[in-house]
């Protein structure tokens, strides 16, 4: 009984030491600057960049392998932010706004299946079984992942509409 | 007290533009008749569109409460006359841009048939000063001079400031308009009573009438007026645009400047519109609400122009009709002044709480040209009156470098359009600090929806995660329960056997 408690004592504390040595020697060395891009981004893990979720994207935009204008819900402020961080020269000037889009359910069509806001990565969609689900178009990212459960295909992605408060002048034209 | 000249002060920079008011100046403000349709916007105010509590089909009377204030910052509006609400519906707003925005079109009845208040004069001076802002609040009021902030919250200001002054802005510094001159010299005795109301409300005890040199005859009602009143002073301020701009014209009065980015309660002044304490009389003595108001009617382009009693909601091409119409094909209708006022979209347009002014400009009148090269005069910095540097800022809104303009002080810019005035290279400079503002407030309203979005997601992983723990434990526990039941049947049966 005795010797069973010291084997199995002595057992624990050496392969505790053993873990602890080895977690420290073969820690994998997360980029801090990872970090940081991931904190930037907006941590809806919504895919539309293609990457599974905001850490791989992160991975990918400090190995360069991603382009900064990737996250759709980031828009052209956060490529702004991105650039500055990351040091990249990107003319945004030139590049076309992807215009910014939201989900909205033809309430005809909707069968109340739960299906969309049991995916939606914002709880944008409320509903319940049975019931007409509808979209808050203030939460709403427009990432598409309701739009492609909808077995009936009632959700529209459209334009957010320009309304008098964000409505603002265009930029003169070139004057020299 | 009357007319006074105490010392003023100086402010740097301004212009000097022709002003155009002879055509209108002296004008009896006439009624405007009833339109076939009148179509009230919910959002005639700075902040939240009120929320209508009448609907499709309803008959409403005059004065009646269409739509109620939501939130800290915002109005309610009223019917202008009696008649049936025809629909609720999307309308272009009075705006450059004629986006629609929820309206209420009323089809008046012709019987201006108010509704029966339980309205009962108080003496005003007896109420609680809360009482006041409530009423005004309810009435509708916001600033006339053409921001259309909600007045009863800048009647509540006593409260987070300590105030000495109330200022009234009588400036009038748009070319053109006359509609506030041609109100004091009719209804002089009226706005005196509302300036007391709101000295009251406000818990001040010195409230100062400032009126540009330009309006002599409204200087003198005013004086003659207010003169048994020692507390309230009529002040004539230098003819020089904007003096019509709040801070600007405290610094006229007192010397004191406003921080940047401060109210001038700050400093304990509070600035009301002249339009503003004539409404708030109305309201305070016979409870009427805000649902008219004088509009000047003016530009090269019209036949008659003149200063019109107008409902609210009335459609822009009536009261063109009123001023007999055009001379010539405008090259340009303008809501408000020449100077800050924004171009309209059409005629179909209604007149808003703010719209003072009416202008249909001709070619000659815009004389738009095209902008060449900076060549450095200095001019727009010369009479930029919040001394910036016009020339710096646009050449970086230009390059779209918003925050190096912002470094420049774009958030100190009033976009009173003097650098544009000025420029001889005819350089469209405020217009320029306009889409920058725009694009900047847009940026951050993007940044906002960003972090809401994460803390959205967040609390979404949080839930998911709580849940399956819930799930997991449930699963262990039924488990368990399984397994006593299981331990327990063993155990009967064994005792069963046992005993057997």
């Amino acid at each position: 009984m005795l010797s069973a408690i010291f084997i199995l004592t002595f057992l624990g504390l050496t392969l505790g030491l053993l873990l602890g040595v080895a977690s420290s020697y073969f820690a994998v060395e997360s980029d801090p600057l990872e970090l940081e891009i991931e904190a930037m981004l907006p941590g809806s893990q919504c895919g539309q960049c293609g990457y599974p979720g905001c850490t791989p994207a992160a991975t990918a935009l400090v190995k360069g392998e991603a382009d900064i204008t990737l996250c759709p819900p980031g828009g052209r402020s956060l490529a702004e932010e991105l650039a500055e961080r990351l040091g990249v020269s990107v003319d945004l000037s030139n590049m076309e706004d992807k215009e910014p889009v939201i989900a909205r359910i033809r309430e005809e069509l909707c069968i109340g299946c739960t299906k969309c806001f049991k995916r939606c990565p914002t709880d944008a969609i409320v509903g319940g079984p049975k019931q007409i689900h509808a979209v808050i178009s203030d939460a709403c990212t427009g990432c598409e992942k309701c739009f492609e459960v909808c077995p009936t295909e009632c959700i529209d992605m459209r334009p957010i509409p320009k309304t008098l408060k964000d409505w603002y002048w265009p930029k003169p034209a070139f004057a020299a | 007290m009357g007319l006074s000249d105490i010392k003023l002060f100086k402010i740097r920079g301004g212009v000097h533009p022709f002003e155009n008011k002879q055509a209108t100046a002296g004008s009896k403000i006439i009624s405007v008749p009833l339109a076939d349709r009148l179509y009230i916007p919910l959002q005639q105010h700075i902040g939240a569109p009120a929320e209508p509590i009448i609907k499709r089909g309803d008959k409403v009377l005059k004065g009646q409460l269409l739509a109620n204030s939501q939130g800290a910052i915002s109005a309610p509006v009223h019917a202008p006359t009696s008649g049936r609400v025809i629909a609720i519906k999307k309308y272009p707003a009075p705006h450059p841009s004629g986006l629609p925005v929820r309206t209420i079109i009323i089809e008046p009845d012709g019987e201006q048939r108010w509704i029966d208040s339980s309205f009962s004069y108080h003496d005003p001076f007896s109420l609680d000063p809360d009482e006041i802002s409530a009423r005004v609040a309810a009435a509708g009021i916001v600033g006339m001079g053409g921001a259309t902030f909600p007045s009863a919250v800048k009647l509540n200001l006593r409260k987070r400031f300590k105030l000495n002054q109330l200022v009234i802005n009588a400036a009038e510094c748009e070319p053109y308009l006359t509609c506030d001159d041609q109100l004091m010299r009719e209804h002089a005795d009226e706005i005196v009573e509302g300036i007391r109301i709101m000295m009251h409300a406000l818990q001040v005890k010195k409230a100062t009438v400032a009126i540009e040199a330009n309006k002599p005859e409204a200087i003198k009602t005013m004086a003659a007026a207010c003169a048994d009143i020692p507390e309230i002073t009529v002040v004539k301020v230098p003819v020089q645009y904007p003096m019509g701009s709040e801070k600007h014209l405290v610094q006229t009065l007192t010397g004191k400047e406003t921080p940047a980015r401060a109210l001038t309660a700050d400093i304990g002044i509070v600035v009301h519109n002249v339009a503003t304490a004539h409404a708030v009389q109305q309201c305070i003595r016979y409870g009427l609400p805000l649902i008219d108001r004088v509009v000047t009617v003016s530009g090269g382009a019209v036949k008659k122009p003149g200063n019109f009693l107008t409902p609210i909601g009335t459609p822009v091409s009536l009261l063109f009709d009123m001023a007999d119409g055009f001379i010539s094909e405008p090259a340009r209708i303008i809501g408000g002044g020449p100077m800050m006022g924004q171009p309209l979209p059409g005629t179909q347009v209604p007149i808003v709480k703010g719209s003072g002014g009416l202008l249909a400009l001709t070619k000659d009148e815009i004389a738009e040209k095209q902008a060449m090269p900076c060549i450095r005069c200095g001019g727009c910095v010369t009479v930029c009156p919040c001394g910036l540097l016009p020339l710096e800022m646009a050449i970086r809104a230009r390059n779209n470098q918003l925050d190096a303009a912002v470094d420049f002080g774009l958030m100190d810019c009033i976009a009173c359009g003097s650098c544009s005035y000025v420029c001889p290279s005819h350089i469209p400079l405020v217009q320029y600090f306009n889409f920058a503002k725009g694009a900047l407030t847009e940026k951050q309203r993007a940044k906002h929806k960003q972090e809401e979005t994460r803390r959205l997601a967040e609390s979404r992983n949080i839930r998911m995660e709580a849940q399956a723990k819930a799930k997991r434990e449930a699963m262990v526990k039924r488990k368990a329960e399984m397994a006593a039941k299981k331990a327990q049947q063993a155990k009967e049966k064994n005792h069963k056997e046992a005993s057997a």
